[in-house]
């Protein structure tokens, strides 16, 4: 039972208000992608044990989607922000640094 | 024999007597009793059969985790199996029975189990019941089934309330006990919200027995003060009688409050289930004895010796009056000096450690107490009972010195903290081996949201087994706690207690040292589930030498109990027995629930009618009044038919339904279909993507069917588009769909799409809906007068808004029967007032309700396919030949590169064709498979398709069928057969519209 802040009403929600949705910063292959393209786009998922970025839904409060940064494995949230993005911000990328030298970064 | 003291029992008041049964034999106790210490007060030593054996089994332990005293409380509803006896408080009036044995406890037919035990070592069941493969059926599976299992589910609903409470609070302390007294009067004294819980009836936990005192007083005048002093503080919550059963992410902790017994007085509420939110936790949850491995360790009559002690001290009750004392530790003797304080004998005190020359001996020896150091027991005397034990070098292979008469045996094999909750979310352990015991790793700790220390682990849970190092240890917890949440220290003066400088703990999982096999087969360690040392020792033998493993090879620590005594024990003998160091193999995972939860308890008041809402349409009241016979259709319910006066059947009712519709008319509440505002510039672009088929150059003014997919390319949900002006549309949906296609159109829009402007909005509610079709509607609509419903100002897939006989309406004109029909949409407000105007305008028009029923024969009839029954998640709409639905020209739509793909485009795909039963009369059942001639890659019967729907169509008198066929388009007139539960019926293939195949009546 997560306790996540959704970023946009600023909640500290627990994890019955919340719906998962998956790896964040999934890049959509449509029609015109390759097989394997499409196939990593559909199907190829990490599950790091580790630091993950992760998308959220509020669906039982204000019903946005955001993003988590978290470890899976202490359960450590680096922070949650806005889905409207490409990559986490710069702050979040900086703050799990911190806490984890050597993170790989990225899809680690 | 085990009896009642003349005197003592601090916990009972002898001038309240109490009755209660126990296999039918009325007995009696005292009023603050357990079910256990009554029992033995009563000389009830045997108490239960154990699991796999049948071995006659006794009360071991005092608190909750006993293995072996697990009784079935209650009669008929109220009938709870694996009650332990010894946490269960004695009431007026309450009924145990044993369990696990036929015809009675003390002469039970499976205890022949015992004698064969030889043939059924762990894991039997693995390599016994393997052939021949007929005999599952028959033979293993029904004797399995009948062993299995110890107590009897109860068969009737249970009437009890249950409920939930939430609390937020900064702290959570797990525990009553001095340590967590002494870590909750420092965290609140500072202004900390504690919550403080403890599982027992009584606070102070086991200090009150174990006789240190403070500033020189006994201990229960400064428990006593404490709780006081807690209970005065606005801050602080104490419950009593709750247990702390798990502890998960971020603070996020259950505890079970047992509020009144059933048969007892109380609230009303039975469990009380706290769903507690906590900054932090202090976990104060003490420690528990371990048992010693020897040969008879189960006899009944040998207790933990922390039981012993606390049956005479807490409960005025003598387990024996001759009770030999084992032990590899100093705290043992306390037992010793408790019994001879009650005027009983303890003939020896075999010490297993070659030296014991503390306080404790000192004492023991000034108190006539022999001491055997070295000494170990080689077996114990007596089956149903202990008789005595015979003595051996401990450092030997059991050669017995000597014999002993006695009625009890108290052991004591060290203590282990009570880790659990401190690793149900992640803490780690490390072997401490000057205490012999797994201890919380501070530097593993379960972490909250921050990556900071969730859980505090303080005094006998954190491995201070000392009353003077736990109340430092814990006032030393609270004050990092203090710390780490901001606040400010008050200081607190910690009481004086005397240090403890005993002789340390010498670790001893097997006794004597070197048992040989006979012994080990006598020697438990997992009394409930029936574990012995040579059942470890086998495991290793065949390769299952991790913990996980070998856990569940043997079983061990596998029963209700979930090894809280056995656990320690097995990993010791494990690493013993893979010539590891100590318990250098490493432990098992603890799972809450700390101890069991009753199922009621996590359902809580979702039960019944409150188990899940029904959602309800503005006309449900008139369904009910008219005989309707409901479906639940998601989380509404529907009519699906109603039964007119006079003893019509359901399928007599569905037929008049349908052909009402197809010779008059008939009207239908279809409110509950999901109606989704989509709004904005973009909105046409973004139904685009959404559905296969084009939205973007539908006229304001006019509807289109659409089909939605998801990535994957198939068949998500359908439904009709209605264009309200340039940037509206309103998207119907299925009745089950609609949260789903919303929450799916919210999440492109944010996820992918963000900067299109379109904004969605889920309105289902907000309008009530009313389908009137068949020849009559359209006369139906012109009675109530005030708008043009002809086919030129409102043909086939148009809409239009106006006043329909006062009621402000759209009415779209749409059918999913075949038949001229509208649908009108009404604030929902209005809904059955419009709903009963219909009806009106209706009379002499023979206009009949009909219900879900009567729908889906209509829709079958014209081949119009039902999400949920022609799709299942694996169906892509090209499979059901709708592809005049998806649009060629747009470049991508939500499922479009998948259907790209070669295994959707394949020409042996299930298809949907109709199927007519070869006799017209014969049903072909939903979910028939297609059997064809030959075999599969596996050598099972080939299937080549399925049977989605299947009905009787009165307007065509015959059966009607849809189904994916295997390249079934391309087998038109084929005759299949199909595998039904009344054998092969034959089936040919035709195509999808049975009725009215040129639209002649959509038309009209």
């Amino acid at each position: 039972m997560l306790i996540l802040r959704c970023p946009y009403c600023g909640v500290d929600a627990d994890e019955t208000e919340l719906a998962p949705g998956g790896e964040a910063h999934i890049k959509r292959s449509g029609p015109g992608s390759t097989d394997e393209e499409f196939e990593t786009y559909l199907f190829a998922k990490v599950n790091p044990k580790g630091v993950h970025f992760e998308r959220w839904r509020h669906s039982h409060g204000c019903g946005k989607w955001f993003h988590v940064a978290r470890c899976t494995e202490t359960l450590e949230v680096f922070g949650s922000y806005r889905a409207q993005t490409l990559k986490p911000p710069k702050a979040i990328i900086d703050k799990i640094a911190g806490r984890r030298p050597g993170w790989a970064g990225g899809r680690n | 024999m085990s009896t009642r003291l003349a005197a003592g029992g601090r916990l009972i008041e002898r001038s309240r007597t109490v009755r209660f049964r126990f296999n039918g034999t009325e007995l009696t106790g005292f009023d603050g009793d357990t079910l256990a210490s009554a029992l033995l007060a009563n000389n009830k030593l045997l108490v239960g059969r154990s699991f796999k054996y049948h071995r006659p089994r006794g009360i071991v332990a005092s608190g909750p985790e006993e293995p072996n005293a697990l009784v079935s409380l209650g009669e008929g509803n109220r009938f709870e199996p694996n009650r332990r006896a010894t946490d269960t408080e004695l009431s007026e009036g309450l009924v145990a029975v044993s369990q696990n044995h036929w015809p009675s406890l003390e002469f039970d037919i499976g205890s022949v189990a015992d004698r064969l035990s030889r043939f059924l070592p762990a894991g039997f069941y693995y390599k016994t019941f393997i052939w021949p493969r007929r005999g599952w059926a028959s033979m293993y599976e029904p004797a399995i089934r009948h062993s299995a299992g110890l107590g009897k589910p109860p068969r009737e609903r249970d009437p009890d309330r249950y409920e939930h409470c939430h609390v937020h609070v900064d702290v959570l302390v797990v525990g009553g006990g001095i340590s967590g007294l002494a870590a909750a009067d420092r965290l609140s004294r500072a202004g900390v919200r504690v919550l403080l819980i403890e599982q027992s009836a009584h606070w102070g936990g086991r200090s009150l027995n174990d006789c240190a005192e403070f500033d020189g007083d006994p201990v229960d005048e400064w428990v006593n003060r404490k709780v006081d002093e807690l209970r005065q503080r606005e801050t602080v919550r104490l419950l009593g009688r709750t247990t702390g059963t798990g502890v998960y992410d971020h603070g996020y902790a259950l505890a079970l409050e047992r509020v009144s017994e059933p048969e007892g007085p109380g609230s009303g509420v039975r469990h009380r289930l706290w769903r507690i939110r906590a900054n932090k936790i202090v976990l104060a949850s003490g420690a528990i004895e371990r048992p010693i491995c020897f040969a008879g360790n189960d006899v009944p009559g040998v207790m933990l010796a922390s039981a012993v002690r606390d049956y005479v001290l807490d409960f005025g009750v003598s387990p024996g009056d001759r009770t030999v004392l084992i032990t590899n530790n100093d705290d043992a003797y306390r037992t010793a000096f408790a019994l001879v304080d009650a005027g009983l004998t303890v003939p020896a005190i075999l010490d297993v450690r070659p030296v014991s020359d503390g306080p404790a001996a000192k004492r023991a020896r000034e108190l006539g107490i022999p001491i055997e150091n070295g000494k170990a027991i080689a077996a114990v005397k007596g089956r149903s009972r202990v008789r005595g034990v015979s003595i051996c070098a401990h450092a030997g292979e059991g050669a017995v010195l000597g014999e002993l008469e006695c009625d009890c045996v108290a052991m004591s094999g060290g203590w282990s903290p009570a880790v659990h909750l401190w690793s149900h979310c992640g803490g780690r352990l490390v072997w401490d081996p000057v205490g012999v015991m797994f201890r919380p790793d501070g530097n593993n700790p379960p972490r909250d949201a921050a990556g900071r220390s969730m859980v505090w682990p303080v005094g006998a849970a954190n491995g201070q087994l000392d009353a003077a190092g736990a109340m430092e240890g814990a006032l030393t917890g609270a004050a990092d706690v203090l710390n780490e949440l901001g606040f400010n220290e008050v200081p607190v003066s910690a009481p004086h207690i005397e240090a403890d400088s005993g002789c340390p703990v010498m670790a001893a999982w097997l006794v004597p040292n070197g048992l040989g096999h006979s012994g080990k087969s006598k020697a438990w360690v997992d009394f409930q589930n029936d574990v012995k040392v040579s059942d470890i020792e086998l495991a290793v033998r065949e390769g299952y030498t991790s913990p996980e493993h070998a856990k569940r090879y043997t079983t061990l620590g596998m029963a209700t109990d979930q090894g809280k005594l056995s656990n320690v024990n097995g990993l010791g003998l494990l690493s013993r027995a893979l010539n590891l160091g100590e318990c250098e193999a490493g432990t098992t995972t603890f799972r809450p629930p700390y101890t069991p939860v009753a199922l009621g308890a996590i359902a809580g008041d979702a039960k019944g009618d409150l188990f899940k809402p029904v959602r309800k349409t503005p006309m449900d009241g008139w369904h009910s009044g008219r005989g309707a016979i409901w479906e639940p259709v998601s989380d509404w319910r529907r009519p699906y038919c109603y039964l007119s006066t006079g003893g019509e059947t359901v399928s007599e009712a569905v037929s008049r339904e349908s052909l009402a519709v197809r010779k008059s008319a008939g009207i239908l509440d279809a409110t509950t279909l999901g109606k989704i505002l989509v709004k904005g510039r973009d909105a046409g672009r973004f139904l685009d993507m959404l559905y296969t088929n084009m939205m973007s150059n539908l006229q304001p003014g006019r509807c289109r069917y659409g089909l939605m997919c998801n990535e994957n390319g198939f068949l998500m949900d359908d439904g009709v588009v209605a264009r309200l002006d340039a940037d509206t549309f309103l998207c119907h949906t299925t009745t089950g769909g609609a949260e789903h296609v919303h929450a799916w159109m919210e999440e492109w829009l944010q996820c992918e799409w963000w900067n299109w402007r379109v904004y969605t909005a889920n309105v289902t509610e907000e309008f009530a809906q009313i389908a009137v079709a068949g020849p009559n509607a359209r006369r139906i609509l012109e009675r109530i007068g005030g708008m043009e419903v002809g086919s030129e100002s409102l043909p086939f897939m148009s809409w239009t808004s106006g006043n329909l006989g006062g009621f402000e309406v759209r009415i779209f004109r749409i059918s999913f029967s075949g038949e001229i029909s509208f649908e009108i949409a009404v604030g929902a407000d209005e809904g059955l007032a419009l709903w009963k105007a219909l009806l009106d305008a209706g009379e002499g028009l023979d206009l009949q309700p009909y219900g879900t029923e009567a729908l889906h024969v209509l829709r079958a009839e014209k081949g119009y396919v039902m999400i949920g029954d022609e799709t299942d998640g694996t169906v892509t709409p090209q499979d059901l030949g709708l592809n005049w639905a998806i649009s060629r020209k747009k470049k991508d739509y939500l499922g479009k590169r998948a259907q790209e793909r070669p295994h959707l485009n394949h020409p042996d795909r299930w298809k949907l064709v109709g199927l007519k039963t070869v006799d017209s009369g014969t049903e072909l059942p939903s979910g028939s498979h297609a059997i064809d001639s030959g075999t599969n890659a596996h050598g099972h019967t080939r299937m080549i398709g399925r049977v989605t729907s299947s009905y009787f169509s009165p307007i065509l008198n015959r059966t009607i069928a849809l189904a994916l066929i295997e390249r079934g388009p391309e087998r038109m007139d084929e005759v299949l057969r199909f595998s039904t539960s009344n054998g092969v019926v034959e089936a040919r293939i035709s195509g999808t519209v049975f009725y009215d195949p040129e639209g002649t009546q959509l038309n009209a």
